[in-house]
């Protein structure tokens, strides 16, 4: 502020004759310099107020009373719909399904991300080419790819079956075995989102230092040593980033378990439930059932499950990466202190 | 990068280690393995969707086939039996409206926030900026239970402004756009156009705004992206009637359509519109992409 508002009286004292006229210039110069910044935000604080933050804490409000689709708001009941959530088993059913799928999807992704990144980090031919090859799966939508998907994962004679039967394996019954149904829609995750994440951790790794890439050959580290202990601990920023972005979108999966068997159940994730994810019985219960407290309070739960998650995941990659961070300090210490 | 330069020149180099310095470096050419994997990884990633356009061009017999690789003669006759199944042409004109006013949102109030963030100073700018950053992790798509109340009241609900009203800002969009701006705008530069007489707005629109547009066109193609991909919220709140593109193609699934020639053609069809946007784009995509990840 001092340094703006400086710039404006300076500029008037050069020339004092005419100073009853700059005076209301100044002030409103003044006003200018301390209003605008308040005009600039204040669209996006109040949309986003109004439209992001306000419906998510009124979700409280919903979920502590009666509240159909139809009749609206009903008595206010406490805790209930949290207390018959909790013991509902279908939402214990449904966060299991979440987790398993989302570990399902989230630890191959990541780590076929990181090596795809790796091999691009290289001085390929046809850079580009390669690079757009990665991201082709991500401009298929979530339907489109759920269309897609839930046509190879068809029991008879879908893709998955008939490359399985080349190699003696069994037709596998993916939409009524859980197991099964968790890999298919884990894979519909992974195929949209792996050449992605590839592309983010690729970024991370082009800022690595080539130099520290260069003294640790010399120092007789091979290439997979060099990812572990130089190229993890250096895009360890980025690598956090992806898991949390990967674990808010993992925990909230609902295109694909809705639309990856309607023949059965009508969409609500298989007909005994076997892949109904959290946010598709959120959905059911909201209406469907047009339980809009029931569901409040599903909201809640989940919302609460994520930001546990991201909390653990954050604290965890820090540590991983930061375990090898501090060998890698190490070493680069006593490298600069030998070199002193 | 000077510090490191001058660590490395620390240790003499023995000329045999010199050579080998060459070879294992992360710059050098890969190997064959490093182009089979590539070459793999681009058959998983593409043979699904050519499956489905040879499918989507076969008959219901296609699809048994172990490995179908030639497509047939049927993909338009497929495509006009899903374009009759669905609204296809509302639909995408619905998805294109959409997307466009949010993207267009999205962009002006990011673009002046985030300058704001980055350029000006004012009290409490670090405090809400740190708010911004903080609401980016928090999942607002699970507050659709008040936000469907709340359009109900408004009596949108079956309207696209029922779709872009809650889309409007977005706190990474800011956050995107301060990150930006806050390298790439000098300060001496605002200073000397404020010395020059221009009031907050003209230098916003003079410096800011020119030096804001490549991120600003970056934001705008995600923004259109993920608008044109929703699909919970649009399902909530639009009538079947009424649908985008992405609501209108789970119809496919969901009728009486067992013919999976007819639910493929419609994939591929959907499908189109942001594989034309790919290859006209795909290069502003990859470093979106790359920059937002170097950024964040």
């Amino acid at each position: 502020m001092s340094s703006t508002l400086k710039a404006a009286e300076t500029a008037p004292s050069a020339r004092p004759s005419t100073r009853p006229k700059l005076s209301l210039v100044q002030r409103l110069s003044w006003f200018d310099v301390k209003a605008s910044p308040y005009l600039y935000i204040s669209p996006f604080f109040i949309l986003f107020g109004l439209l992001g933050l306000f419906p998510l804490v009124y979700t409280l409000v919903v979920s502590l009373h009666d509240w159909e689709l139809l009749q609206g708001q009903g008595d206010f009941v406490g805790f209930e719909n949290f207390a018959a959530t909790l013991q509902d088993r279908f939402f214990w059913n449904s966060i299991f399904n979440t987790l398993s799928i989302f570990i399902l999807s989230t630890v191959p992704q990541i780590t076929v991300a990181l090596v795809l990144a790796a091999i691009l980090d290289h001085n390929l031919k046809g850079k580009t080419f390669w690079r757009m090859s990665v991201l082709l799966p991500y401009i298929v939508t979530p339907v489109a790819v759920a269309l897609i998907f839930s046509n190879i994962f068809q029991e008879e004679s879908g893709l998955a079956n008939n490359l399985l039967g080349l190699i003696g394996v069994e037709p596998i019954e993916w939409k009524r075995e859980t197991w099964a149904s968790h890999v298919a829609i884990a894979t519909m995750v992974n195929w949209r989102w792996t050449g992605y994440n590839a592309l983010i951790l690729l970024a991370a790794m082009q800022s690595v230092p080539r130099d520290l890439h260069e003294s640790a050959a010399i120092d007789g580290a091979g290439g997979v040593r060099r990812f572990f202990s130089i190229t993890i601990p250096t895009i360890r920023p980025t690598l956090i980033f992806v898991i949390i972005t990967a674990t808010i979108g993992g925990l909230q999966i609902f295109a694909e378990p809705r639309l990856f068997d309607v023949s059965t159940a009508g969409g609500v994730g298989g007909s005994d439930r076997q892949f109904q994810t959290t946010v598709l019985y959120l959905w059911e219960m909201a209406f469907f059932r047009q339980d809009f407290g029931r569901a409040s309070a599903i909201a809640w739960l989940l919302f609460l499950l994520i930001v546990g998650i991201g909390l653990i995941n954050f604290f965890i990659s820090k540590r991983i990466a930061s375990a090898d961070g501090r060998a890698l300090k190490k070493k680069t210490t006593q490298k600069k202190g030998s070199s002193a | 990068m000077s510090l490191t330069t001058t660590d490395s020149r620390a240790f003499p180099l023995q000329p045999a280690r010199g050579r080998r310095r060459t070879r294992t470096g992360v710059g050098s050419r890969p190997g064959f393995l490093a182009y089979g994997l590539l070459v793999a990884t681009l058959l998983g990633f593409a043979y699904p969707l050519w499956w489905s356009v040879v499918v989507a061009s076969g008959t219901n017999a296609t699809r048994g086939e172990t490995l179908p690789l030639i497509p047939g003669g049927n993909f338009w006759a497929n495509a006009a039996q899903a374009m009759d199944a669905i609204p296809f042409w509302l639909a995408l004109w619905n998805s294109f409206v959409i997307s466009s006013i949010i993207a267009l949102s999205v962009v002006t109030f990011s673009t002046l926030a985030g300058y704001a963030f980055a350029k000006l100073r004012f009290k409490g700018r670090d405090g809400l900026m740190i708010f911004v950053i903080g609401t980016m992790a928090i999942p607002t798509q699970l507050g659709i239970i008040p936000l469907f109340i709340l359009m109900r009241q408004f009596g949108w609900t079956g309207e696209l402004g029922a779709v872009i009203v809650p889309s409007l800002v977005t706190a990474f969009g800011v956050f995107f756009m301060r990150q930006y701006l806050v390298d790439v705008v000098p300060d001496e530069l605002i200073e000397a156009a404020r010395i020059d007489g221009a009031n907050q707005f003209r230098t916003f629109l003079n410096v800011g705004l020119p030096a804001a547009r490549p991120a600003m066109a970056i934001l705008g193609l995600f923004t259109f992206m993920a608008a044109w991909t929703d699909y919970l919220w649009p399902l909530i709140v639009l009538s079947p009637q009424n649908p985008t593109l992405q609501t209108a193609l789970s119809q496919l699934q969901s009728g009486y359509y067992i013919n999976y020639s007819v639910v493929l053609a419609g994939a591929v069809l959907a499908t189109i519109p942001l594989l034309v946007l790919f290859i006209a784009a795909g290069r502003q995509l990859i470093s979106g992409i790359m920059q937002g990840a170097v950024k964040g």
